[in-house]
């Protein structure tokens, strides 16, 4: 099975984003990026894939050159090969502008399943995958849980809300968008990270970049709600704490 | 002309669609694009049409096929993108939920329309567009977006940014009217089974009148025994954001948020969890929330009424201490 896992690299969860000076973007240079989280899922899905049907995982991302990193990350995990459709601008681009760089770098490959996360931590649009599909002419399914491959389909268990869920099948090649938490994530080991070393990342100049929609301002949430923040060391705060609780709030005896 | 579109399953309304309707005359009455038009989309929609005609709207549109007795995105998207198409309206606002997110990208790729989802509110207008409010970076701020173009748009919100109860009614029933929708069955490549549920779960936590809630901030599953002391001293029952039982360190039954269980209690103490939309809709109707959190700007303190900002892994021991004492 040929499988392509598309994936994002995201600033770092534990990081506050410093807004540059336009006001319409974080400031690349002051930030740390990682792997989106649900993007390694995805990955890990690819892998158990190939342990059970065979073939290859080639990872796919669109970005700048600092991509490169997550890239090597997903060839460390295991990844058989990379391609990276690189261009500074795909940084803050919306999901349109992303999914066609995508699109054109992998349609002639023909892969059998398109894997993406459900949605990435930085914009979140939650398009991405779905877009993709459309684009790629095959059909799609989102926030997966299970996949089973059955010849020439695929049997996959959608999360939907409240605690239900639904299979879906239908024909490959297909796209299906990851849900975190449908397996259990591996790490690269000492091995995999020198194997990555001389695995390929093929490199792809996009066509224009084209998005259909922009920030024009980015600021910090507003506040309405009026928190009692409770001050001090951690011992009076605590003791502050069980106090209002119990007399102002009565939610202890 | 403004479309929201609602959402309907075996002919009960979804909830959300009301906070579509909402949001789609919020806009109206803030562009002056109205009028307000409804759409639903189904196999048989007619009452969930006629609950919707009770709102202030020039029409309701019952969008019916036999296709769309179950829903697919293939099925949905051709529906949707051959009404959308004869009579484009320009803004389509849908509820930002998992059927919306798993049809309407490819409905926006299709028709070649920006979709701009997740949407909390609306900015300022900027160089004459209207300016959507929506989250990212996981909440830590947020962006005012507009479309790159004046065509029509697509637009999800998120749940609970609009109330449904700020919906405007109509003096009388808006028309219905029925359309028969373009889709050829065997187009719909996605066969779907009926929906279930998962065996029923071993801990309900929506009886539970306090709850201790741990989230990613625990950093490793071995420093959960602190979180369990708490609780034993709160007398309280143990909950997680999904990162925690995604990681296997709580069963997914103590899950609170969209995607788990939905909680009320008197009180719902949360360590080290940031308040994530997913998270908050399960546990804002508690009546006391608190935070512990060592970042002051963590959306979780927009929902809690007393906070802490601090190490958890200081402040919980504390608290320990404390309520032993004052027992
Ligand atoms: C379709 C979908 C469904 C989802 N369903 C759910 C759901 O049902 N429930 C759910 O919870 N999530 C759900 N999520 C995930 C959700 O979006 C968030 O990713 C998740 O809630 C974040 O969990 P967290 O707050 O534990 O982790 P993080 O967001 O990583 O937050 C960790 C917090 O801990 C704080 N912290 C770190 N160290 C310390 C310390 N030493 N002391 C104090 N504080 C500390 C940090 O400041 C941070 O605020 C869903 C997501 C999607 C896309």
């Amino acid at each position: 099975m040929k499988i392509a896992v598309c994936l994002k690299q995201v600033p770092a969860r534990d990081t506050q984003p410093r807004v540059n000076e336009s006001k319409t973007w974080l400031r690349e240079q002051d930030a740390t990026f990682e792997l989106n989280e649900p993007d390694a899922y995805a990955l890990e899905e690819g892998f158990q894939l190939r342990e059970r049907h065979g073939g290859e995982v080639v990872v796919c991302s669109a970005g700048p050159a600092r991509v490169a990193q997550a890239l090597r990350e997903a060839l460390a995990r295991g990844a058989d090969r990379a391609i990276h459709v690189e261009d500074d601008s795909l940084a803050s681009a919306d999901a349109f502008a992303v999914a066609d760089a995508l699109a054109a770098a992998i349609e002639g490959e023909r892969f059998d399943l398109v894997l993406t996360g459900l949605q990435s931590d930085d914009q979140g649009f939650a398009q991405t995958g779905v877009v993709l599909a459309e684009r790629l002419g095959i059909p799609h399914a989102t926030i997966i849980m299970e996949v089973a491959v059955q010849g020439d389909r695929v049997r996959v268990k959608r999360e939907l809300e409240g605690g239900w869920f639904q299979w879906v099948e239908m024909p490959l090649p297909a796209l299906l968008t990851i849900q975190s938490g449908i397996n259990q994530l591996r790490y690269a080991t000492l091995k995999g990270i020198i194997a990555a070393k001389k695995k390929e990342i093929r490199k792809v100049t996009p066509a224009a970049v084209a998005s259909r929609q922009r920030i024009v301002r980015l600021r910090a949430p507003e506040k309405t709600k009026q928190t009692q923040i409770i001050p001090g060391p951690a011992a009076d705060a605590a003791k502050e704490l069980v106090r209002r609780l119990r007399d102002e709030a009565r939610a202890i005896e | 002309m403004i479309l929201a579109v609602a959402e309907q399953r075996e002919g009960t309304l979804n909830r959300a669609s009301w906070e579509a309707v909402a949001a789609a005359q919020q806009l109206a009455a803030r562009t002056g694009l109205g009028p307000v038009r409804i759409a639903i989309a189904g196999g048989e929609v007619g009452g969930s049409a006629a609950s919707l005609a009770e709102a202030d709207a020039a029409e309701v549109v019952a969008l019916e096929a036999p296709a769309l007795g179950a829903y697919t995105a293939d099925g949905f998207t051709a529906a949707l993108a051959g009404l959308l198409a004869t009579d484009p309206p320009a803004f389509a606002v849908f509820a930002h939920t998992y059927q919306v997110r798993d049809f309407v990208p490819k409905l926006a790729a299709r028709l070649g329309w920006p979709l701009v989802t997740d949407v909390v509110g609306y900015g300022e207008p900027f160089e004459g567009r209207p300016a959507f409010t929506r989250h990212v970076f996981q909440g830590k701020l947020a962006a005012d977006v507009v479309a790159e173009s004046d065509g029509p748009c697509l637009v999800t919100v998120q749940a609970g940014a609009f109330q449904a109860d700020l919906v405007a009614r109509g003096a009388s029933p808006a028309p219905v009217r029925r359309v028969e929708a373009a889709v050829e069955p065997s187009a719909i490549r996605q066969k779907p089974e009926p929906p279930f549920q998962e065996a029923k779960q071993a801990v309900d936590l929506s009886q539970a009148a306090r709850i201790v809630a741990v989230g990613r901030g625990i950093k490793e599953q071995s420093k959960l025994a602190l979180v369990e002391e708490l609780a034993r001293a709160l007398g309280a029952e143990i909950a997680a954001s999904r990162p925690i039982c995604d990681a296997g360190w709580l069963p997914l039954e103590r899950q609170v948020g969209s995607s788990g269980q939905t909680v009320s209690p008197k009180l719902y103490l949360a360590l080290g969890i940031s308040g994530a939309i997913q998270h908050a809709v399960g546990m804002k109707g508690s009546r006391t929330i608190v935070a512990i959190n060592k970042d002051p700007e963590a959306p979780i303190f927009e929902l809690a009424d007393y906070g802490i900002v601090g190490d958890l892994f200081e402040v919980v021991p504390e608290l320990v201490k404390a309520l032993g004492k004052s027992a």
